[in-house]
């Protein structure tokens, strides 16, 4: 079942989630955060992609659910980053104490 | 009257009351920013009053639907008993949501059409959920409501405790879904299939790549423990819990939990019975460090939300026991946890919100003292719910644990069903000191709870929840409920479970 170039893509892809976790971990920027969690997104779109060339054309459908649903969530969250940038004047979540995190 | 998908009508029927809450959710958002006067008493609460509307007549699509039967045609999105039964959970949830926040939105000057529209959408997502045969509906479903609850705990713009739960909310919950939409990818590539009988039926033939589909299962796991708090997944949970508006904090620990159970239950109950080693010992150990962190962190809690918030990780810790279980009984135990959980959890909540002036002022324990002589009905109502919690008996919360108790025993899971009697026990100690609290300490003034404020509303409410959780206490199989509840599961216990017995 795994064939052609479709190993090296989901190692590809993989490298590219685990770039985006670490990301959500290390970085303290809330829209930095939120750039490496659409990084996560895109990468398990390549898995999708990658993996409808083996399976059949349902993994480039789903693309587009994760695309939509990340854009939803997109504005749903900047506008929340943005509420609580009027609050604390920063959006770097280190100085959001006022809950114990 | 049966469906056999020949016509499109077949498939609006099938979601009727889906569509429903959709459509009134609509009715309200539009009617919300319409009427600008709607900021007064009047306004906001007739909004309510047609969430309110919507949810009874979506019950009457749903209580419809037990008289349909389905027949052929591969669908997305199933009808069955256990569907049906998760969405009585979610529209009880919701009803009494709206219920307990009309005053509380009014007295907080919160847009109410926002708040209403979004609380109705987001049990749309829950009845998605827990209503699909497919993963790929499943993460559809999980986002409709995980983004309306992201945009519902912020949504008290004038607090800053509010947008910092919605921002805290919004960056793990949206890294969670990371790691769910991977779990769904990998299993996709493991099985060729995002169906979750498909998948069970790919497991079965040996098609399945079984690296990946470890892979899968584990990121599935992770998604699952960030939805139900799960202990090393809890982190965000009691700061969100804290900081949402109290309404929405109740909503969320109710019905967003019992979504992803219940969602989960059907994947894992279906799809991967024959692969128990991939699942068992990730859920196990879930099962057990969250029962015993939440209740020992509960202990040392002196703000009554972040209280409630470390016992819903606890609940959920006790539900994982169903999961890890996975048979009949327990799954059919979680069913009625659940519905009992909702009631007792958001009936605490409302009595919190009253004692709290319908705002976040008094939330500390002190804040208790001497509060059961003053307002003795409330007082009485919220020892009810907190007992309930503990698992008295008596109580609907007691029988919930002893049919998970069954299930875990006939499974054979010695070690957990220990750990959740005494995790039970340990947690008798932070419910009970809120009760001692209210009735023998001395209220710190004579009139320090003379103006508590309980709209009818809310009593209506209170008196459902407290009346419901007594009478399942204490006659559980009354009208044949037990046999309702457990043959609500027998869906998920067809012919895939007969074929390899789920050995733990």
């Amino acid at each position: 079942m795994l064939t052609g170039l479709l190993t090296e893509a989901l190692v590809v892809s993989a490298f590219l989630f685990v770039v985006g976790t670490f990301g959500v971990l290390v970085r303290r920027n809330a829209i930095i955060m939120f750039l490496c969690i659409e990084l996560q997104l895109n990468a398990v779109n390549l898995s999708f992609v990658a993996l409808s060339r083996a399976l059949g054309i349902e993994g480039q459908l789903y693309v587009f659910f994760v695309m939509t649903v990340a854009a939803a969530e997109a504005a749903v969250g900047l506008a929340i980053i943005i509420s609580i940038f009027r609050h604390y004047e920063t959006v770097n979540v280190n100085n959001f104490n006022l809950l114990k995190w | 009257m049966e469906l056999d998908f020949s016509s499109q009508a077949h498939y609006f029927l099938a979601l009727l009351p889906e569509i429903v809450l959709t459509v009134f959710g609509m009715i309200v958002l539009v009617t919300g920013v319409w009427n600008k006067e709607g900021e007064g008493k009047a306004g906001s609460e007739s909004l309510g009053a047609w969430a309110l509307v919507g949810i009874v007549i979506a019950a009457g699509a749903n209580g419809w639907l037990y008289g349909v039967t389905q027949t052929g045609g591969e669908g997305m999105v199933v009808i069955d008993r256990f569907r049906l039964f998760a969405n009585w959970i979610f529209l009880l949830a919701g009803a009494l949501c709206v219920l307990i926040s009309l005053a509380y939105i009014t007295r907080q000057r919160i847009q109410a059409g926002e708040v209403y529209a979004l609380m109705l959408f987001a049990v749309v997502g829950m009845m998605v959920m827990a209503g699909t045969e497919n993963l790929i509906v499943l993460f559809l479903g999980l986002e409709v409501m995980s983004i309306s609850i992201y945009a519902l705990a912020a949504i008290n713009r004038r607090d800053r405790k509010s947008a910092e739960a919605g921002l805290k909310y919004f960056l793990l919950g949206a890294f969670s879904t990371g790691f769910f939409l991977y779990g769904i990818a990998l299993t996709y590539g493991a099985t060729g299939t995002t169906d979750i009988e498909g998948i069970s039926q790919a497991i079965r033939t040996g098609s399945a790549a079984g690296p990946l589909l470890a892979f899968g299962i584990a990121f599935l796991a992770i998604g699952f423990g960030f939805k139900v708090a799960a202990v090393p997944f809890h982190m965000w949970t009691p700061d969100v819990y804290e900081g949402a508006p109290a309404p929405v904090t109740a909503f969320m620990a109710t019905g967003v939990k019992a979504a992803a159970f219940l969602a989960f239950l059907r994947v894992f109950m279906v799809a991967f019975p024959q692969v128990p080693d991939d699942w068992f010992p990730i859920f196990w150990w879930l099962a057990a460090i969250t029962m015993v962190a939440a209740n020992l962190i509960a202990l040392v809690q002196s703000n009554v939300k972040r209280m409630l918030a470390y016992s819903s990780i606890a609940h959920g810790g006790y539900l994982i026991v169903g999961v890890v279980a996975a048979n009949q009984m327990a799954s059919g135990a979680m069913l009625f946890y659940l519905l009992i959980y909702t009631l007792m959890n958001i009936g605490a909540f409302a009595v919190v919100i009253s004692v709290a002036y319908q705002g976040e002022d008094r939330l500390q324990i002190e804040d208790y003292a001497g509060f059961g002589w003053q307002q003795p009905l409330l007082g009485v109502f919220l020892t009810v719910f907190l007992l309930s919690l503990a698992g008295f008996p008596g109580t609907g919360g007691f029988i919930g644990k002893i049919f998970l108790l069954q299930g875990a025993l006939d499974a054979e899971l010695w070690t957990l069903a220990i750990v959740l009697v005494l995790a039970t026990l340990v947690s008798y100690w932070y419910y009970l000191r809120v009760a001692w609290y209210m009735w023998m300490r001395e209220a710190s003034a004579p009139d320090a709870h003379a103006s508590v404020f309980t709209p009818l509303s809310m009593r209506v409410a209170l008196f459902g929840a407290a009346g419901l959780i007594l009478f399942l206490g204490i006659f559980p199989s009354a009208f044949g409920f037990l046999d309702f509840v457990q043959s609500s599961v027998d869906s998920l216990f067809g012919a895939a479970a007969a074929v390899v017995q789920v050995a733990p």
